[in-house]
């Protein structure tokens, strides 16, 4: 399965991505989208709330199974991106490109602290 | 622990199913997408393994009488060879020991389908009361064993057809054949084929029962004729817009019969006594089975969710999903005796409480929407 080397991770399975301008991009992984199947709802957080790493941030539900997004680091939400919420097979399709949400990180340096690819990589492998 | 598999695990694993544990059993619950496999069983015609259901047959003299008293549902309603009764099987408390379709097939063989999950039990409860009813009967499961029948179900408008193309010899033994009636035909290119106008979608179809070791080439001529696999996830989302009850999380042993829905299946009416009759006799119906449709965004209706009617009172979802084919969140629930067909009820889900419509069942029957 498809783990994009530039990317960051988090054990429950959500992609960071660090921009120019040090906000995050946060999505769910190839992995994730698989394991859920057809997914018919997202629930985005609305703009300007402040999360804790490892607080709930959105909710993605597949026709089987409701499943938490969390935050992968602190921060407040910039951005969400609404046409996925109003497609939401688009993140069947395409995991890395159907992003979620951006995060302001409070904290610039937590994003080192995730997992790489590799890292990631070897707590899919079961 | 080792999984069990079905005479097509490999075949499943070829199409690159995603396999899951489904009751201890290794099952594919998709090969790619659920929701185009329920619509080819919506539009056209899918196929799913369900070996890991149970064949039972039930033969002697006594059968006859010994079903009047085993199930909730008359058996005399079956006088033609080949016609067919769902039922529920049920203990002395009228709790549902699990829902089943039996077959008349002669006074002196009736061959009855149990789910997966419950065919242990299933075989068991009707071995001790073949034992205290002394009816002497011989009760043999065909799944495991010397002699194991592998069940494929096809199903969806073009089902029939595909069918025939595949077991030529079937077909004027079957052309005529009503919904709720089968036929064995012999000497098929798959052996002896049990072909059954039932099925678990609410489309038209055939469930085929053959010889286990016969059931791999006959899914693939299937595949071969255009039939599209399906796996468990579709199975649910047609099930339920369906209506369709699932033992296990409809109902169980817990549940009245009446309070799930199935009324329709027990017969109170006529003086055959059965066990169960006397405890729902004097329970009675104390709670509605209903649809709901989610009116509001917010998330999808699930198993557990709480229903709150404008009265106060409360039911609970028992089974939940997203339509593919009505393309919204629907559910079945088990709600109080005081909401009726039409009313709005508040479902809760995560921190919200979600406007749902109160429906008749069932949402969907031969690929048409019924209710809105």
């Amino acid at each position: 399965m498809n783990i994009p080397t530039d990317l960051k991770y988090t054990e429950s399975h959500e992609w960071v991505r660090r921009e120019e301008d040090g906000s995050l991009t946060v999505g769910i992984t190839e992995y994730a989208q698989d394991a859920l199947g057809d997914i018919v709802f997202v629930e985005l957080p609305q703009v300007g709330k402040e999360f804790t790493a490892g607080n709930d941030a959105a909710v993605v539900e597949s026709v089987k199974a409701a499943s938490d997004i969390y935050a992968p680091v602190s921060g407040t939400v910039t951005a969400v991106n609404q046409p996925v919420a109003d497609a939401p097979d688009s993140i069947n399709q395409d995991a890395y490109g159907a992003w979620l949400f951006k995060l302001a990180p409070s904290d610039a340096a937590a994003y080192d602290k995730l997992l790489d690819a590799e890292a990631y990589g070897k707590t899919t492998d079961h | 622990m080792t999984l069990k598999a079905t005479p097509l695990n490999s075949a499943h694993r070829a199409l690159g199913a995603k396999m899951v544990d489904f009751g201890g059993w290794d099952m594919p619950v998709n090969y790619g997408s659920q929701i185009e496999e329920h619509n080819a069983v919506r539009l056209d015609a899918g196929m799913f393994d369900v070996s890991h259901m149970c064949v039972v047959d039930v033969k002697g003299a006594n059968v006859r009488a010994f079903l009047r008293g085993l199930l909730a549902n008359n058996v005399d309603k079956l006088q033609a060879p080949g016609k067919a009764l769902y039922s529920c099987m049920l203990n002395a408390e009228g709790g549902v020991i699990d829902d089943l379709i039996v077959y008349f097939l002669a006074e002196d063989w009736f061959r009855i389908v149990v789910n997966a999950g419950t065919a242990d039990k299933d075989v068991a409860w009707m071995n001790q009361q073949n034992a205290a009813t002394n009816s002497g009967l011989t009760i043999t499961q065909r799944r495991d064993g010397n002699d194991p029948i592998a069940l494929i179900a096809v199903q969806g408008p073009n089902a029939r057809a595909k069918v025939w193309q595949v077991l030529p010899t079937t077909q004027a033994a079957t052309e005529q054949l009503k919904p709720f009636n089968a036929a064995i035909v012999p000497g098929t290119a798959f052996g002896e084929a049990m072909v059954a106008r039932t099925g678990y979608t609410g489309e038209d179809g055939f469930e085929i029962g053959v010889p286990a070791a016969q059931a791999e080439a006959l899914w693939n001529a299937l595949l071969a004729a255009g039939v599209k696999p399906a796996g468990l996830g579709a199975r649910d989302t047609l099930r339920l817009e369906a209506g369709m009850n699932l033992y296990g999380q409809d109902m169980d042993e817990t549940t009245n019969p009446l309070d799930a829905g199935l009324a329709w299946t027990v017969d109170l009416v006529s003086e055959r006594d059965f066990i169960g009759k006397a405890a729902l006799q004097a329970k009675g119906q104390q709670a509605q089975f209903v649809g709901l449709i989610l009116r509001e965004k917010g998330g999808i209706l699930r198993a557990h969710q709480r229903v709150v009617a404008a009265s106060g009172n409360e039911g609970e979802i028992t089974s939940g999903t997203f339509s593919p084919s009505m393309q919204q969140a629907i559910a079945l629930a088990r709600v109080p005796m005081d909401v009726a067909i039409g009313d709005t009820v508040q479902v809760v889900i995560r921190d919200k409480h979600l406007a749902a419509s109160v429906v008749k069942l069932p949402f969907v029957r031969n690929g048409k929407v019924l209710a809105a």
